[in-house]
């Protein structure tokens, strides 16, 4: 036990003195690595414009307000499209993670030398790139549009969902796969029977969690011209129309708060 | 997992039928609502969605191209704008997750409902709704706005991203601590101060520690798109490689990017395995 030696006896410590020092140790070099960073940052900064922001956000906002409401009109269209973008490239996104999950699974894998590594490797690789870098990367390849959109938004989920999927399928419970295994049933049988029923709450889960987020990822993937709300966004951005930003940011909010309550809903009746 | 009291069947009634897999819907009217409503949806939803297949099929060309640029990644001929960009985008990854995870942790004590008042409660949830309501890209946009292109922007949209995500996680932990700990320490006559200090802090402290290098991952992941707006970061230069068809170069950002990734889950599963 580490104990400080004082006049009045020796007083209890957390940690001796070499603890403590290799401690400071770390600390300080974490420091030391935060302002050096932080020097770089504000080397490449233009400090001029920052201590103009506050007027230049006010000078936004002032002509941000109010929003155009009219504009709503021109919305509808992307709207619906972003919805698309969101749920089709979810169903796309399932249907591909959905067999890369059984074979990254290790009860389910056919090899866990071979094609597990591979279906990880697809697993970190979707799910390290960015949805917009996807759809930079398809419109370079299949034109921009809708259609690149949800390529962009199936890819990314990929991994996503068959990170969250293969893990259920580890968790499951042995027991039932053997009792189907049992009564003769073939491969493709014990996976309808076996694993199928106790994967389903956690698949419709992650399905309904997934279409949540790639709602919020479709409404800008316009940014980069792959169709939805987004594009709106960046023609009135380029055209600096705030008050059309500030309708269209609203919509954007509003549905997004949509589609977590629709997705806690759905998630909370199956749960 | 099935909700109790589905099918109260009894075993004479079930005896002769034939056993059906239960459905994952139990209702019946809702399962065929649902199904109807969802392909009325998707056969409305497909076609409204055009797709050039000509324009597709040629591009499969360029798709197959860029798929073999990964057999052949070029690091070298952009080799300064690739580590000035990488730096750029480490740089503020690393002081925009300082920076976030120090605001965050007292927003969370502001968040928690067992340790805060209600009107600081409901400001600190304000503050978590908001910076999660809004997606990092919007947020960049506005910043690049208001404090001009550099990564002085993305450091600030993802220190922002960064509270939103930290504060609601631990908040939620401080809630679901163990009470009779913090109560034990409160009784010792401590401050508020110690009480947090003594009381609630070993109690989250693992959990912080894992959110903060897991935050420190999405991070790094952003950090990669911010650049498309101006904010900084290896995203300006992944950009224009794209926008030159210059795929190897594309390749070898794409792949640096994977294999950062892939590092920073590695360490936070061995940091996370170790604190819990």
């Amino acid at each position: 036990m580490p104990v400080a030696e004082t006049a009045s006896g020796p007083v209890w410590r957390l940690r001796n003195r070499n603890q403590t020092l290799a401690r400071w140790f770390v600390w300080l070099l974490g420091i030391a690595i935060f302002l050096w960073c932080w020097q770089r940052i504000s080397d490449a900064t233009t400090w001029f414009f920052v201590w103009d922001a506050p007027r230049i956000a006010g000078d936004i906002l002032d002509r941000a307000t109010p929003p155009r409401w009219s504009y709503i009109d021109k919305l509808w269209v992307p709207i619906w499209d972003t919805l698309n973008i969101a749920t089709l490239g979810t169903i796309g996104a399932l249907v591909l993670a959905v067999p890369t999950a059984f074979l990254a699974a290790r009860n389910t894998t056919p090899s866990a030398l071979f094609v597990r590594p591979i279906a990880l490797l697809i697993i970190v690789s979707t799910r390290s790139i960015n949805s917009l870098i996807w759809a930079l990367l398809l419109i370079a390849i299949i034109g921009p549009g809708v259609f690149a959109g949800i390529v962009a938004i199936a890819i990314r989920s990929i991994g996503f969902c068959a990170k969250l999927l293969y893990e259920a399928i580890e968790e499951i419970d042995q027991t039932q796969v053997e009792a189907i295994t049992a009564t003769g049933a073939s491969r493709w049988q014990v996976m309808l029977y076996g694993i199928m029923p106790q994967i389903m709450p956690a698949f419709a889960g992650i399905a309904v969690f997934r279409w949540d987020i790639n709602i919020r990822e479709s409404t800008v993937l316009g940014l980069v011209g792959a169709g939805g709300i987004g594009l709106q966004l960046q023609a009135s951005l380029n055209t600096l129309a705030w008050p059309q930003v500030s309708l269209i940011l609203l919509v954007i909010l509003v549905a997004v708060v949509i589609s977590e309550w629709v997705s806690a809903k759905v998630r909370g009746a199956i749960i | 997992m099935r909700v109790p009291g589905e099918t109260q069947t009894t075993l004479g009634e079930r005896l002769g039928t034939r056993w059906r897999r239960p459905p994952l819907v139990q209702r019946v009217w809702l399962r065929w609502l649902l199904m109807i409503g969802f392909s009325a949806y998707l056969v409305a939803a497909i076609a409204s969605v055009e797709v050039n297949w000509s324009r597709v099929y040629e591009g499969l060309e360029r798709g197959g191209a860029f798929v073999m640029a990964f057999t052949s990644p070029d690091f070298v001929s952009r080799a300064d704008a690739i580590r000035s960009g990488m730096l750029e985008s480490i740089v503020m990854t690393v002081a925009s997750s300082v920076v976030g995870i120090l605001i965050s942790i007292p927003i969370a004590l502001g968040a928690a409902r067992n340790i805060a008042p209600l009107p600081i409660y409901i400001v600190c949830r304000g503050i978590i709704a908001l910076s999660r309501a809004l997606q990092e890209i919007i947020v960049a946009i506005l910043l690049v706005a208001i404090f001009g292109f550099g990564p002085l922007a993305g450091f600030l949209t993802l220190s922002f991203a960064t509270i939103g995500f930290l504060s609601k996680l631990l908040a939620e932990d401080i809630e679901s601590m163990d009470r009779s700990q913090a109560e034990a320490i409160r009784a010792t006559g401590a401050r508020w101060s110690q009480w947090i200090d003594y009381g609630v802090k070993p109690q989250v402290i693992p959990r912080l520690i894992g959110l903060s290098i897991y935050r420190v991952d999405i991070n790094f992941r952003e950090s990669a798109i911010l650049g498309l707006v101006g904010a900084g970061g290896i995203g300006a230069t992944l950009n224009t490689a794209f926008d030159r068809y210059e795929y190897d170069t594309a390749a070898a950002i794409l792949i640096l990017i994977i294999g950062i990734v892939m590092a920073l889950e590695y360490i936070s599963g061995i940091i996370r395995a170790r604190v819990q």
